[in-house]
């Protein structure tokens, strides 16, 4: 399955640092989420896009993980090349990693 | 126990007007924030202003203002907001002016400013810069704004004073809405956990409808009742700092834990140290239930003491954006379109045009998402979109042109061809101490 079928994101920009939630729709599926999408799994997925450190944030209580991504806007909201300058669209894309 | 109603009326500088005036006329409001200065609005703000003193506020403030004024003032709803942007002082006078043609009597409009220190940047050339971690003397580009974050200081004085329209220029986004939380509870505001309830309480309301089902929706699984008439929050907060979001009943959008969940994390890093000018928050054990339609609880947030110094967000000049787009269709469209790039970036070169980076995007294959290794089907379409950054304005306007000139010189059926030319106003940031920098407040009656 892809992460699309448990779970739900949201992206937020600052600078050139993007940050993409990752939300189960059951807190049950929390643990798995966890396990399945770590740090390495997300640095691969976006490794064409994002060339800074990534870091991994988790608030179990809310069966929520937070992606930080730094380098990741093309050089900034302000100056980036990019169709899509705050990255927004980042949180689909991550859904569609294949658990 | 006292409980405050504040509602959102803005989470961005254009943002829809109705669901604000919904608010102010059915949301049993005390207050209403209007959160419209995004990171290098101000810069750009501040060119208006030397261009006429009179300017440099939002562009909106009139319209926003002659439908705002009459409800404030016959629903006793006090209004605040960033509109002022480089110029508080003249969307004072802006807004005591269109009072007084409206005939609305009684109201004490305040001005927050003291966060413009450009005249004092002298101060800070050898202070690192965040982007680039080199001195602020070293910044490549005329600098053109400097303005610091301010907390909720001028507010708060201005509310003291009796103020019923707010305008600030650059403060925290959050201290729209802690402000009045200080005022009317008399928070302490060396109490850390009160300040970060109050701060998550501005973070969840900021971004307007971002709370209430915009921003949202996945149909089939997360659905939203009538987006198009999306009801924009209202946070009902007690005297301890407990609160429940909400909306007005019968509006579009919907507000539930997973709504929240998303607003919470949505441009924060660690949760445990969200840094704002009045404290740094904690939000890493907030809990959400749902206890009605459209109803959530909000507990657990919390912080600690601030920081001594206070972020200053530059505007500078800093490049030229050129694009051009055109589109391709049918059988080998994918093929004609990676010819179009590619006569493109031969004839940037034939003509010796000059850009620091070019990025070539097939918008419908990798417009968005960049992933060298996946295979992609054969697109109906594509379009082709081609952007460079450069120095001269000169040179921007080359790379438009020749995506254009495509149209009688490049493969066969190109279609809809666009261009546009950005002069880049970016953004930098350094820390200040916080004692260099005071909120001013000025009063106007009508």
């Amino acid at each position: 399955m892809k992460l699309w079928d448990i779970a739900h994101s949201r992206t937020g920009d600052k600078g050139n640092i993007s940050n993409v939630s990752l939300i189960a729709y059951d807190i049950k599926d929390f643990e798995l989420l966890k396990e399945k999408v770590t740090v390495e799994v997300v640095k691969e997925w976006f490794k064409d896009i994002v060339k800074g450190e990534v870091k991994r944030y988790e608030l179990p209580q809310l069966g929520a993980l937070n992606f930080v991504m730094n380098d990741a806007l093309g050089g900034g909201v302000t100056r980036s090349l990019a169709l899509d300058k705050h990255g927004k669209s980042l949180s689909s894309y991550l859904l569609d990693i294949e658990i | 126990m006292k409980k405050l109603r504040i509602g959102s009326g803005a989470g961005y500088a254009g943002d829809r007007l109705e669901p604000a005036l919904e608010l102010m006329e059915k949301g049993n409001l005390d207050y209403i924030s209007f959160e419209c200065l995004a990171e290098r609005t101000i810069a750009i703000a501040q060119q208006q202003k030397q261009l006429n003193p009179e300017k440099g506020y939002n562009g909106l403030l009139e319209h926003r203002m002659e439908k705002v004024l009459p409800l404030a003032h016959k629903n006793k709803i006090k209004v605040i907001t960033n509109m002022g942007a480089a110029n508080p002082q003249s969307a004072v006078n802006v807004i005591c002016k269109m009072a007084e043609e409206m005939g609305l009597k009684g109201l004490k409009v305040a001005g927050v400013f003291g966060d413009d220190v450009f005249d004092k940047l002298d101060n800070y050339k050898n202070v690192t810069v965040w982007e680039n971690g080199k001195p602020l003397s070293e910044l490549d580009g005329e600098v053109i704004s400097a303005n610091v974050y301010m907390g909720i200081d001028g507010i708060v004085k201005a509310l003291e004073n009796g103020a019923d329209i707010i305008v600030t220029g650059r403060v925290s986004d959050p201290a729209l809405f802690l402000a009045p939380l200080v005022y009317e509870f008399g928070w302490d505001i060396n109490n850390y956990d009160l300040m970060g309830k109050g701060t998550l309480i501005g973070h969840l309301l900021e971004c307007g409808g971002q709370v209430t089902g915009g921003y949202y929706a996945e149909p089939g699984k997360k659905n939203v009742e009538r987006p198009w008439d999306l009801g924009f929050p209202i946070i009902e907060v007690s005297e301890n700092g407990d609160f429940i979001v909400t909306k007005v009943e019968g509006s579009g959008g919907l507000v539930t834990k997973d709504t929240c969940t998303e607003q919470m994390i949505y441009e924060i890093h660690n949760p445990e140290e969200y840094f704002t000018p009045d404290c740094i928050a904690d939000f890493s054990k907030v809990t959400f239930e749902n206890i009605g339609k459209d109803i959530v609880r909000v507990k657990g947030a919390t912080g600690r003491e601030k920081t001594d110094t206070l972020k200053v967000s530059l505007g500078y000049k800093d490049c030229f954006i050129g694009e051009g787009e055109i589109s391709y269709g049918g059988p080998n469209c994918y093929e004609r379109a990676k010819l179009a790039a590619l006569i493109v970036e031969k004839r940037l070169a034939l003509t010796n045009v000059k850009y620091d980076e070019l990025k070539i995007d097939f918008i419908g294959i990798n417009g968005i998402y960049k992933n060298n290794n996946r295979k992609y089907n054969t697109p109906e379409e594509v379009r082709v979109r081609v952007a460079a950054r450069t120095k001269s304005k000169y040179d921007a306007v080359q790379i438009g042109n020749e995506v254009e000139t495509l149209y009688t010189n490049g493969p066969a059926g190109g279609g809809g061809a666009t261009k546009s030319v950005s002069e880049i106003v970016s953004v930098a940031s350094i820390l200040i101490p916080r004692n260099d920098v005071e909120a001013k407040v000025i009063y106007r009656e009508v």
